[in-house]
């Protein structure tokens, strides 16, 4: 991988990382509304994972999904302008934090109905592949949603048709406040892929280049053979959403895992590998950091959806 | 005009629909092979191939979930669900997604489904298998809900519903199959939202849609016979809801009974009545009157499931109650 690309990740690991840093700020200051579920500790799954992507490749992803869409190449001041709920936002100020959404740029949503999902990733993959399209649909999804029928009859389902999906389980260890092992018969999640004779690989997530390496090698084995099924073991620094107790771990556990920072990780290994000087990196840092501030200034400056985005077909609907 | 049956009248238009565009496809239980638990997709499998004639497993989250997903993608997807009352092991797909998606992105996605659903009671097939829901899904908007009761509507009404790349419910009744009707030749659609008179009457307003609307007919028929002429007004689609002809039909009647197979309670006949009060005050001369089915489970035994559903007998003590 040459150095432009590995220095295109970082940075976009940095920027997801400063927006989710500053989404919480506007949080608590109530300019972003609803609830709010940060993705910090987990951005080397989604550089990694869209990195490996072709354009056409179709993602879809859970709620927690802001650093998704930053790696599908939404540009952070629409993902910002759709937290702070305007016309300028990606989904219009319609969809809000968990769903995000960029047709155009092939990322299909931001959901926020556990697992269901799974089933839309199903059936676009049923369409690229009646019509021939040589395209993968990249369906992420929490550990939480592999206890749930979505998941299951989904997984069967692409099985049995042979479907183009990538099945991507990124697990953090907890749904919500319960922990995996709390919620799943079983601790991997890659081995209920053994039920519906689908491959399976389990990836450690803080590593991008590990993360990717895994992505495109199940990328390929997808175009020719069909579903696989990718779990990437991650952990979120933060609590699921803004305002969790976080009664179920303890500040220990969040701090052992704050210490394998995956941007400090890869950081370290751009150092030593002499792929590039701490200085080349820290700029990197700040031009990430002011690419968010120049979204969160076009978010507050952005009008507000006027009442015509959603009327017109009410009025219609009601008669 | 050719004379064919509720089951020919909506084969014919999943077929002409499916020969017209490439898109159109079916997916559900026992669609193919077996061609329709309710025969409606017999032959198609030979005809257009397992590809676009797709048997799915037993399950229906992944049955609406994949066909919103297909039209996501630019499909047109017929979803079929062997009975209504399997629609809600797919609610979550049907509710917040089919109907939502569109709007929540702020219109960059749309989802042109049509999900067939068999609905209705008297078939001796026990509680879980005999409910007539059809109103609990007209309570979203987003979705549009059409249940015919004629098979030349059927037939209009599902080709236009196709064609409209709105998500769209469309209720099948599982006894009117077998009614016959007149059917115009060739390519045509009905539109969508557009309740209509199937019978002109000057005495009494019946409102009603899918098998009370054939129950209704009849009892107009008898009520003739004593010299009381009902006008039938059929809604045709529950969402949107069209007030246009019954507002007409009641400000000339000034009394008015709405006529369906489900639970009265929040039903169509609530949502009718309150609209009639609301808009034509004025014209009430008598109480409006609902008839529907009784709040129970359906048993399966003959005589008292009957007795639990509405019949033709209780349209005509509800017409002559108003009178």
């Amino acid at each position: 991988m040459d150095k432009t690309e590995l220095l295109r990740m970082y940075r976009e690991m940095v920027v997801v990382r400063r927006l989710e840093e500053r989404s919480a700020e506007l949080y608590q200051q109530g300019k972003i509304g609803g609830f709010l579920h940060l993705y910090i500790g987990q951005e080397a799954v989604c550089t990694g994972l869209i990195a490996a992507r072709r354009p056409e490749d179709r993602v879809i992803t859970a709620y927690r999904d802001h650093g998704v869409a930053i790696s599908c190449g939404i540009p952070a001041r629409e993902v910002m302008a759709e937290l702070l709920g305007k016309v300028t936002g990606c989904s219009k100020g319609m969809g809000g934090s968990m769903h995000l959404a960029d047709v155009e740029r092939n990322f299909w949503g931001g959901h926020a109905i556990v697992g269901a999902h799974l089933p839309l990733a199903a059936g676009m993959a049923l369409a690229d592949q009646m019509q021939g399209q040589a395209a993968v649909t990249i369906c992420m999804f929490g550990d939480g949603a592999t206890n749930i029928g979505y998941f299951h009859e989904s997984l069967n389902l692409s099985m049995v048709w042979k479907l183009p999906v990538l099945w991507v389980c990124e697990n953090n260890m907890y749904g919500m406040g319960t922990a995996v092992e709390r919620a799943s018969a079983v601790g991997e999640i890659r081995q209920k892929a053994a039920g519906y004779g689908m491959p399976s690989e389990r990836v450690e997530g803080k590593d991008v280049l590990e993360v990717r390496r895994a992505a495109e090698q199940a990328l390929e084995r997808v175009r020719g053979q069909g579903p696989f099924l990718l779990e990437v073991a991650t952990y979120r620094f933060r609590g699921h959403s803004m305002g969790d107790p976080e009664r179920y771990r303890t500040s220990d556990e969040i701090k052992k895992w704050q210490e394998d920072d995956p941007i400090g990780i890869f950081r370290q290994h751009l150092i030593e590998g002499k792929t590039a000087k701490a200085a080349e990196l820290d700029a990197l840092d700040v031009s990430a950091a002011e690419e968010v501030e120049d979204a969160i200034r076009f978010a507050e400056e952005s009008p507000e959806p006027g009442p015509e985005l959603v009327f017109p077909d009410l009025q219609a609907q009601v008669r | 005009m050719a004379m064919l049956t509720m089951r020919e009248a909506i084969s014919q238009a999943l077929w002409e629909e499916m020969e017209r565009d490439r898109r159109v496809f079916i997916m559900g239980e026992e669609v193919g092979v077996w061609g329709g638990t309710y025969a409606v997709t017999k032959g198609f499998y030979d005809h257009f191939g397992a590809e676009r004639v797709r048997d799915t497993p037993i399950a229906e989250g992944v049955i609406v979930g994949a066909a919103n997903g297909a039209a996501l993608a630019g499909l047109r997807p017929v979803a079929e669900l062997m009975t209504i009352n399997f629609a809600f092991l797919a609610m979550d797909q049907i509710v917040n997604h089919s109907a939502k998606l569109g709007p929540m992105f702020g219109g960059q996605m749309s989802v042109p489904i049509v999900i067939r659903a068999v609905s209705g009671g008297g078939r001796q097939l026990g509680a879980t298998h005999s409910q007539t829901p059809d109103v609990v899904f007209a309570h979203f908007p987003g979705l549009n809900v059409i249940a015919p009761g004629t098979p030349a509507d059927a037939k209009g009404l599902l080709k236009a519903a196709i064609r409209s790349g709105e998500p769209t419910m469309f209720i099948e009744h599982a006894t009117l199959y077998q009614a016959r009707g007149e059917v115009p030749e060739g390519d045509y659609t009905e539109p969508i939202g557009v309740s209509k008179i199937q019978r002109p009457g000057g005495d009494v307003t019946i409102i009603s849609y899918s098998k009370m609307l054939q129950v209704s007919l009849q009892a107009a028929d008898k009520l003739a016979k004593e010299g009381i002429e009902a006008e039938v007004v059929d809604l045709r689609t529950l969402r949107p809801l069209d007030m246009g002809p019954i507002l007409e039909s009641f400000r000339k009647t000034n009394r008015a009974v709405i006529a369906e197979e489900g639970w009265l309670s929040y039903g169509i006949g609530a949502e009718v009545s309150a609209r009639l009060y609301e808009q034509a005050f004025d014209h009430v001369d008598a109480p409006i009157r609902r008839v529907g089915q009784k709040e129970v489970a359906l048993p399966y035994n003959r005589r008292l499931e009957q007795m639990a559903m509405p019949q033709e007998a209780d349209v005509i003590a509800a017409v002559k109650a108003v009178l």
